[in-house]
């Protein structure tokens, strides 16, 4: 099972694929539901705090706006630990939304400065390209170690 | 509106949530019975707004933004204000932001105030900005009045120097100016200045405002009818002093700390900006420059007058590097009318830069607090604006004169 890195960091489409291939996906969902289910004196939307734009430091510098610093506290650590990553570009709203264009250009960039395999992929248009687009995805994560098939 | 109902506030806001400012906005908004709502749209809307607003970005926050103050000019979203903010440093969110703050005003007339944040932006820093913008929603009333009537004090506790004054029926009589030392102090011996110009005593007073850092403090200690930030009050003393209540005016205020642009409709503020990245900004820089120049601050304004401000390089970008580049230039031979002049063009340089760009100057431009007594910034503003800028009679005194006129509405009888 290998932990898979995807962008846009919330896609449930993509985060599901990961997972009916039996490897782990690394989702900001997650990281979420974390945060606002552990117990704290903060309360929700996010239960972020100003020590997450601090912390985001390890990824950005301090003249980049603390917002993309406070995504990046969530995102950094996914791809601190990532073994594998998929990057789908020109994604439809409805499909992943990343609200920050600096944040995703960061996060594409330290993906792919990773020493892991990375599958960068198109946002298909049509069903042609879509299915192309799910077989791809699947041919890359049957790939990896130790990687299963849903069928 | 009631003092007791809640103003909705609109949150047009990118990144908020993540800078961990969220608590804060909540906060500042709570203190002031006011409540932040997020303005209802279709998410299908996201894909063609951009087109539809003019504005084509790449972050999809940004196009929520678009969306969000589009509800809000439709009247999708019922609210009293709105408050657009985005994080500090990021320029495609500061073309986002002014851009809506300007289609929201100009479409809706809804008082909208911008701001953007860092990390550490606090509750407290919020809470002028908010208190105005609740303050318009909720007191029109108030804001409505144009003359002064019986008998009443206004106090201003600014960062630097308190002011006081008594009025009796629109006129002035009496008034005080103590630097600010003690809060309390201070503004103890300043009314005092006053009831004693005035001829009066404390019991005469039928109402009384504050204002300004220590509005709070004063309130309290004066049992005060009305405690109220400096964006509404000066607004407000500005247009009554220079006579302009009715039709547009610009308001420019440079404290002692910091710096107010306010577009005025008939009294009303309506957008607005308070700032300075810097004291270099403010009355402070006037004040160190007139120091290092060896002449009182009330000197520093003809010398000004008689100076050139091209002769001599100079930008207060920060009252540190500002003293550097005045020290420099001493030191090349310049006369200390060119720096004078310097130093009152860099200050209006600045404004003009940094608060300028955010509202619509609308004439007459009203030049007021109590920098605008040094000739050389009128003078200096003017020259860089092309425009004649009116400093009112009394203009150092602009909050507590405000803050008189408008406690009388709180007279009896």
């Amino acid at each position: 099972m290998a932990k898979v890195i995807i962008y846009p960091t919330n896609s449930l489409i993509l985060s599901d694929m990961v997972e009916r291939f039996g490897h782990e996906p690394l989702a900001m969902m997650e990281k979420i539901r974390e945060k606002i289910t552990t117990i704290g004196v903060d309360s929700p939307p996010l239960n972020i705090t100003p020590e997450g734009p601090k912390h985001g430091l390890k990824y950005a510098a301090v003249e980049v706006p603390a917002g993309v610093r406070g995504r990046m506290s969530i995102i950094g650590p996914l791809i601190d630990v990532a073994e594998a990553g998929i990057i789908v570009g020109d994604a439809s709203i409805s499909f992943g939304c990343m609200g920050c264009a600096r944040t995703n250009e960061l996060t594409k960039f330290l993906i792919r400065e990773k020493d892991i395999p990375v599958l960068e992929i198109q946002y298909p248009h049509t069903e042609e390209e879509g299915k192309a687009f799910v077989y791809n995805i699947a041919e890359f994560l049957k790939a990896l170690p130790s990687g299963g098939d849903d069928e | 509106m009631s003092e007791k109902d809640k103003v909705l506030i609109a949150l047009v806001s990118c990144g908020s949530e993540y800078a961990g400012v969220q608590k804060e906005l909540e906060s500042a908004a709570s203190t002031l019975n006011a409540k932040l709502v997020y303005p209802e749209m279709d998410v299908a809307s996201l894909d063609t707004i951009g087109m539809e607003f003019g504005l084509e970005v790449a972050s999809p926050d940004l196009k929520l933004m678009m969306a969000r103050a589009k509800a809000v000019v439709e009247g999708v979203a019922k609210v009293d204000g709105v408050f657009v903010t985005s994080c500090f440093r990021c320029a495609e969110a500061a073309i986002v932001r002014n851009e809506i703050r300007r289609y929201i005003f100009q479409s809706s007339g809804l008082p909208v105030i911008s701001y953007s944040f860092t990390e550490r932006t606090t509750a407290a820093t919020l809470l002028t900005r908010l208190e105005a913008l609740t303050t318009i929603a909720r007191r029109k009333h108030l804001l409505a009045r144009e003359h002064q009537v019986g008998i009443t004090a206004g106090v201003d506790s600014g960062s630097t120097t308190t002011k006081a004054v008594v009025m009796k029926d629109d006129e002035i009589i009496g008034e005080g100016w103590v630097p600010t030392i003690k809060v309390l102090e201070s503004a103890d011996t300043a009314l005092q200045q006053a009831l004693d110009q005035a001829g009066l005593k404390k019991e005469d007073i039928q109402a009384i405002g504050t204002t300004g850092y220590g509005r709070f403090l004063l309130g309290e200690h004066f049992n005060a009818d009305l405690v109220q930030e400096e964006i509404t009050v000066n607004s407000k003393g500005a247009v009554y002093l220079a006579d302009r209540q009715q039709g547009s005016a610009t308001v420019i205020d440079i404290g002692g700390m910091d710096n107010k642009a306010i577009s005025v409709q008939d009294g009303i503020p309506g957008m607005f900006t308070m700032g300075g990245i810097c004291a270099g900004a403010s009355g402070r820089f006037l004040e160190m420059t007139s120091k290092r120049l060896g002449v009182e601050i009330t000197e520093l304004g003809d010398l000004a007058v008689r100076g050139m401000q091209k002769n001599v390089e100079m930008n207060s970008y920060c009252i540190v590097f500002g003293i550097q580049s005045l020290v420099n230039s001493l030191a090349k031979g310049s006369i200390p009318e060119d720096v004078a002049a310097a130093a009152c063009h860099s200050v209006v340089e600045q404004i003009f830069e940094q608060q300028l760009q955010e509202v619509e100057v609308k004439e007459p431009l009203i030049l007021v607090g109590g920098s605008s007594l040094i000739a050389g910034v009128p003078k200096a503003l003017g020259d860089l604006l092309k425009i004649d800028v009116l400093v009112p009679p009394h203009s150092q005194l602009i909050g507590a004169v405000g803050a008189a006129l408008l406690a009388s509405g709180y007279v009896k009888g």
